[in-house]
């Protein structure tokens, strides 16, 4: 007699049903160990705007203040570093910013609300470092002649300009993010939140 | 042996496979007789994995994975570290022990692994023992990263910062898995507690699994030897391969050899060079996480580095998805491309003794570009200057070794093999 014919075909049927059970009671018991790897509720609530007092800054300085964890970089831009950006376009990966983040109202020329001031979170797009100022022009900066100042990754070799626009044929795909951001006076700047939200 | 030892034995044996277990796989394990240097090393990760274990169990009695900032303003896990090395008596010389052992641990591993592309060691029918071991080497990779984010110092953090980041790199669920490993928008104090829970639970348990299985495999087909022939082939009246001695006491002999001469070197870089000119502990983590500042040069730790230059080759993006994309999946193929070593190989003989002079040639230039893309790994990049276009160089000839091999082995001029194993 083989095994097939002595099989219970109602058994079987059972211990079937018996496993899917099983199995989905051990795939359910799983959800609560994966949510407990997800954010808590307090990193969740952690990240409150914080503001920044540009007064003291000189043009051409940049200061860096922390925002959820993250450095954001406040930059006093000159007239001179702004002339360097229009003639850099054709070197980026996103001179127009349209792969980009940042709030429609920085979505410019010099990614800013004003010119004068960029606020961008000083994370690298490609792997999370925090660039080094760059701000040296031409051979002085170690980065060839023609360097017209701006950020370099130290990590993967990323650079950037001077509104933290990307160069073409660089690991990081994207400019560096803008927090949203408003003025609430001429010299202080709100950073996470912008009044949209 | 006296009648009530033996007594005690049978007792033993009848209710747990003690002597049979004893004899399967020590004193009636028969290995071929013409093991050479490179065999030192398969016993030398084991001693390194239980130097590792044990100082570690010491470590966690100290250590404390805590993020936040103690009353001087230090962050406690990194001011616990100090403590072991400062305050906790013979705690520095443990904790030497252990960040030396993870370097050990890979010169033993990468020896271990170059053994068997010399001698064939991966293919049938040990092809299981290879895969066993590529895991092995994974779970290491995972454990010496998620170790190197304990003592909470600068390159621990902008270290785990890119290898996480890595994972965001993927398309669709990448955001969110980074988010799931960090367990915050940023690497933080969640980070740094659940990186303690892998390193010292989670992928210690697994590595000793895989061990195991390493072990059991290997022992149910025989080893390989330097000739690559079957000693099984050749087997006198008793069954036991006429090339073969028992592993003990023969070779548990002679690898406490091998363990003497190790621990020479093991000590003499413990004791007078246990940074190891910065390459085993960098010296930007010997200053506290600060994520705000990036240390002006990041690179990982050595044994990392050949792995990362593959990351760094890749500038340019493919098929609508960006470099950044791309960059990952060199490296990840680059650790994993040597699971198909088996099949990719179709050399009729296993040796390098007997493989033709093609083979040989793409051995030695593998060797040396796996060492320059290890050297140009903590090289800060130049900006697609010469050492960025080496790096793309080597990483495609890196690549074309492993791809390339099922041709140029199967073309290769090689000698015949003996009968049996020789010297």
């Amino acid at each position: 007699m083989s095994v097939e014919e002595k099989m219970d075909s109602g058994r079987r049927q059972l211990l079937l049903a018996t496993s899917v059970a099983g199995g989905a009671a051990a795939a359910a018991t799983a959800v609560p160990f994966v949510a407990s790897l997800t954010p808590s509720e307090r990193a969740k609530a952690a990240g409150a705007p914080v503001e920044a007092d540009v007064s003291k800054l000189a043009p051409g300085e940049m200061m860096t203040v922390e925002w959820q964890g993250k450095p954001v970089w406040i930059l006093r831009r000159t007239e001179e570093m702004l002339a360097t950006l229009k003639p850099l376009d054709d070197q980026l990966a996103d001179p127009m910013s349209e792969k980009s983040i940042q709030p429609e109202y920085a979505k410019n020329e010099a990614r800013s609300i004003k010119p004068e001031f960029l606020v961008t979170i000083g994370i690298c797009t490609h792997l999370g470092c925090s660039p080094s100022q760059k701000f040296k022009i031409g051979a002085e900066s170690g980065l060839g002649d023609a360097w017209p100042g701006g950020f370099l990754c130290p990590c993967h070799g990323s650079t950037f300009d001077l509104a933290a626009r990307v160069y073409a044929g660089k690991p990081a795909p994207t400019n560096l993010e803008i927090p949203p951001h408003k003025y609430l006076a001429d010299t202080k700047i709100l950073i996470g939140d912008d009044g949209t939200a | 042996m006296t009648t009530k030892s033996q007594a005690l034995l049978n007792w033993v044996d009848e209710r747990f496979p003690l002597t049979s277990t004893w004899k399967a796989h020590l004193s009636e394990y028969y290995a071929p007789k013409n093991f050479n240097f490179w065999y030192f090393f398969g016993s030398l990760v084991l001693m390194v994995l239980v130097i590792q274990i044990v100082t570690g169990i010491f470590l966690v009695m100290h250590y404390k994975p805590d993020a936040s900032l103690n009353a001087s303003g230090v962050p406690v896990a990194f001011a616990a570290v100090e403590y072991i090395m400062r305050d906790v008596p013979g705690g520095w010389l443990i904790r030497y022990m252990h960040s030396t052992g993870a370097s050990a641990f890979f010169v033993v591993v990468y020896m271990h692994m170059f053994r068997g592309m010399l001698y064939g060691s991966y293919r049938k029918p040990r092809e299981l023992i290879w895969l066993f071991g590529v895991g092995i080497f994974l779970a290491l990779m995972a454990e010496a990263f998620m170790g190197y984010l304990l003592p909470w110092g600068q390159m621990s953090f902008w270290g785990a910062q890119v290898i996480v980041n890595l994972f965001s790199a993927i398309p669709v669920i990448g955001p969110d898995l980074a988010l799931v490993i960090r367990g915050d928008f940023v690497v933080s104090d969640a980070t740094l507690n659940r990186f303690f829970s892998f390193h010292v639970i989670a992928v210690p348990l697994v590595l000793i699994g895989l061990v195991l299985a390493h072990i059991v495999a290997l022992h149910e087909v025989g080893s390989n030897n330097p000739d690559g022939v079957e000693i099984k082939k050749k087997k006198d009246a008793n069954g036991i391969p006429l090339d073969g001695i028992p592993f003990h006491p023969y070779y548990t002999v002679k690898d406490i050899v091998g363990v003497v001469g190790f621990l020479f070197v093991f000590s003499a870089v413990l004791f007078f060079a246990p940074e190891g000119g910065g390459y085993f502990l960098e010296y930007n983590n010997f200053l506290p996480a600060d994520p705000l500042v990036t240390p002006p040069h990041i690179a990982p730790v050595w044994y990392f580095t050949p792995f990362y230059s593959l990351l760094r080759a890749v500038t340019y993006p493919l098929f609508g998805l960006d470099a950044k994309f791309w960059g990952v999946i060199a490296m990840g193929a680059g650790v994993v491309i040597f699971a198909f070593l088996p099949w990719l190989d179709r050399s009729p003989v296993k040796s390098i003794r007997y493989k033709g002079p093609i083979f040989k040639t793409a051995l030695v230039l593998f060797v040396i570009i796996f060492f320059i893309l290890g050297y140009l790994g903590v090289q800060p990049p130049d900006n697609g200057g010469i050492k960025d276009r080496t790096t793309q160089i080597c990483s495609v000839l890196y690549f074309a070794f492993f791809l390339l091999m099922p041709f140029y082995s199967k073309m290769d001029k090689c000698k015949a093999e003996p009968e049996r194993v020789t010297s």
